[in-house]
């Protein structure tokens, strides 16, 4: 086995890529930048020093660890430049906290003779003068951003408590002139890489819990039909093309189920049906519009919009069907409902004098937040650890996706390089 | 032959090499004190952990011919009402498709760009059924009629002005 796969990555995978789309769909997007930094925040001040040897490297892993850190809201940059450091350094700590660093990070980065690289840090908390251990890591070149988003969630979890997700995936569809793109990225936007590349639009990526496929919604047969994409093999299957249309689909936690908005029997009504295929199994009989099903983090409840009380609303009712209490109440137009892995937020946008506001709810208290100073938001999606949101906005006109912390003190922007960008989904933390 | 048994090999390694991934599983004792753990990084060659393949689907497909004359009915914001100005419209299209049985139409919904995309879906839906319903009632069979919507995704305008999300919503009969 060991065998058969390093001959299949001798496969320039890139190279294929190129020939397969062309040029001009391979122009990188740029990082999730940090833009708005929020005022009385608690962030921890921490130093990340240069790697060891990342002047050789493909990657700066320093520079990748750092931004991760400061996109997540919750760490400060301390400067550490001109030190010279690493994993195995007997770190002046008196000197770091002088400095106004809480905690330190550095490491190395050697390049192996079989062409990998040797990656190795160390973490210390410079406050209590504690060593928080390290990491070691031998990987080909094409995993050093991989390797670097690690070391951070490493750092994230260490010192926060809370699992980091920079080593996470987003998918996302970006529209340039007529063709639309599925697109697979790291938490920060870069390493982009294409799923789909389409004459029709594509709408509604969702997530296998899995991490390893996306549902969506794609009108390559002019209608809309849903498909399951298994991203690493390129292999896809039709979900639902039932007469009509066929579109919002949503994974249940277990992987098993997939609820989703039909309109064969007339109306756009919510189904469910075995992640597989098979026949649709109805859920609601309303005379209106029900659509964009999610599954709560539990798989008992979906929540869903409906306009059965004369305009758009959320509501939650049980997985199985049934009674439906409606969740939002403030305003005319809510939809696109998110909850949190956790279980403790949904995600949602409100129509507001006319713009469109992305909307936290505490789902124990029902306390609303407006976490967004933008006006055409759309599709929340949660990151795994339930702590940040990425959606999609406009921004002078232009379409973005961002990232905010749920007070909404700290976002991040990631724009398309020539043409619009849209329907992000977060997906699960890598196995 | 021998690429059929590399794409096999291909798929047997990527479901072997997704499973291997495994970064921080060997602890090790570290001189230095701490724990450090060792990985053996994501894959043996590549970026296993995020291998992506690329499916192109290439040209779009091509609508047939329909009969003389206009195909769009058009509505107002946040309705579904088929107006009285477009019943020459449907009255048109669905004398075309009695003449024979065989035809087929798509009725394909459109919505302006103001809301989420997957209830805007569900708005085109609605105004696509609407124009279905005006046909049958002037006697088309419904088997040859399918309502379907593209939401907010394909606007016949792109301008933001009323001008142009007027022409948005809209339902498009279609022949393939």
């Amino acid at each position: 086995m060991k065998m058969i796969c390093t001959d299949r990555f001798s496969i320039p995978r890139r190279l294929l890529l190129g020939v397969l789309l062309g040029g001009s769909m391979m122009s990188a997007l740029a990082q999730f930048r940090v833009e708005i930094s929020g005022v009385g925040l608690t962030q921890m001040p921490i130093a990340i020093a240069g790697f060891r040897g990342e002047g050789q490297s493909p990657v700066k892993i320093s520079g990748v660890i750092q931004a991760d850190l400061e996109r997540s809201g919750r760490f400060k940059m301390v400067d550490a430049a001109g030190q010279s450091l690493d994993e195995g350094s007997r770190a002046d700590l008196p000197l770091w906290r002088q400095r106004g660093a809480d905690s330190l990070a550095a490491g190395s980065v050697t390049r192996l003779p079989d062409g990998r690289y040797d990656v190795r840090f160390r973490l210390w908390d410079v406050v209590r003068g504690q060593d928080l251990g390290g990491q070691v890591y031998s990987v080909p070149a094409g995993d050093l951003r991989l390797v670097s988003h690690k070391i951070a969630d490493y750092i994230h979890e260490k010192l926060t408590g809370d699992k980091g997700v920079f080593s996470t995936r987003i998918a996302y569809v970006t529209k340039s002139g007529r063709q639309h793109t599925l697109w697979v990225a790291d938490a920060d936007g870069e390493n982009a890489q294409v799923a789909l590349a389409s004459p029709e639009p594509i709408i509604s990526p969702a997530w296998s819990p899995g991490g390893d496929s996306l549902a969506y919604v794609s009108f390559e047969a002019r209608k809309p039909v849903v498909y399951v994409h298994d991203v690493a093999t390129g292999r896809r299957r039709l979900l639902a093309n039932f007469r009509g249309s066929n579109s919002a689909p949503a994974w249940s936690p277990d992987g098993r189920t997939v609820a989703l908005t039909l309109s064969r029997d007339g109306g756009s009504q919510l189904y469910v049906m075995d992640a597989s295929g098979g026949e649709p199994r109805r859920l609601t009989q309303s005379p209106g519009i029900d659509t964009e099903p999610v599954f709560s983090p539990d798989g008992r409840s979906i929540y869903f919009v409906s306009d059965r009380g004369g305009a758009p609303q959320i509501y939650r009712m049980p997985a199985s069907g049934g009674v439906a209490e409606r969740v939002t109440f403030a305003g005319t137009y809510n939809i696109s409902p998110a909850i949190s892995p956790d279980g403790r937020w949904l995600a949602y946008v409100s129509r507001v004098n006319g713009a469109f506001k992305l909307q936290v709810m505490e789902l124990a208290s029902g306390t609303v937040n407006a976490i967004t100073d933008t006006a055409a938001d759309e599709s929340p999606s949660f990151a795994p650890n339930s702590r940040l949101i990425v959606y999609a906005t406009q921004n002078q006109g232009r379409e973005a996706l961002m990232t905010t912390t749920l007070d909404g003190k700290i976002k991040a922007r990631l724009a398309g390089q020539d043409g619009d960008i849209r329907e992000p989904s977060w997906g699960p933390f890598q196995k | 032959m021998s690429r059929v048994l590399l794409a096999i090999a291909v798929a047997a390694c990527l479901a072997g090499c997704a499973s291997d991934v495994k970064l921080d599983s060997v602890p090790v004792e570290d001189k230095a004190g701490a724990a450090v753990t060792t990985g053996s990084g994501a894959g043996a060659g590549g970026a296993a952990a995020s291998a992506v393949t690329a499916v192109d689907l290439g040209k779009g497909g091509q609508d047939g011919a329909g009969p003389a004359g206009p195909n769009v009915v058009y509505f107002d914001y946040d309705s579904f009402v088929v107006k009285p100005e477009y019943q020459s419209v449907v009255e048109n299209q669905a004398r075309y498709l009695r003449a024979d049985l065989k035809r087929k139409a798509m009725l394909e919904g459109h919505t302006d760009e103001r809301g989420g995309r997957e209830y805007n879906l569900a708005l085109g839906q609605r105004r696509a059924e609407a124009v279905a319903r005006a046909m049958t009632l002037l006697g088309v069979s419904g088997g040859q009629l399918e309502a379907v919507s593209f939401g907010k995704e394909k606007p016949a305008a792109q301008g933001s002005d009323e001008a142009s999300l007027a022409k948005n919503r809209r339902v498009e009969v279609k022949y393939r």
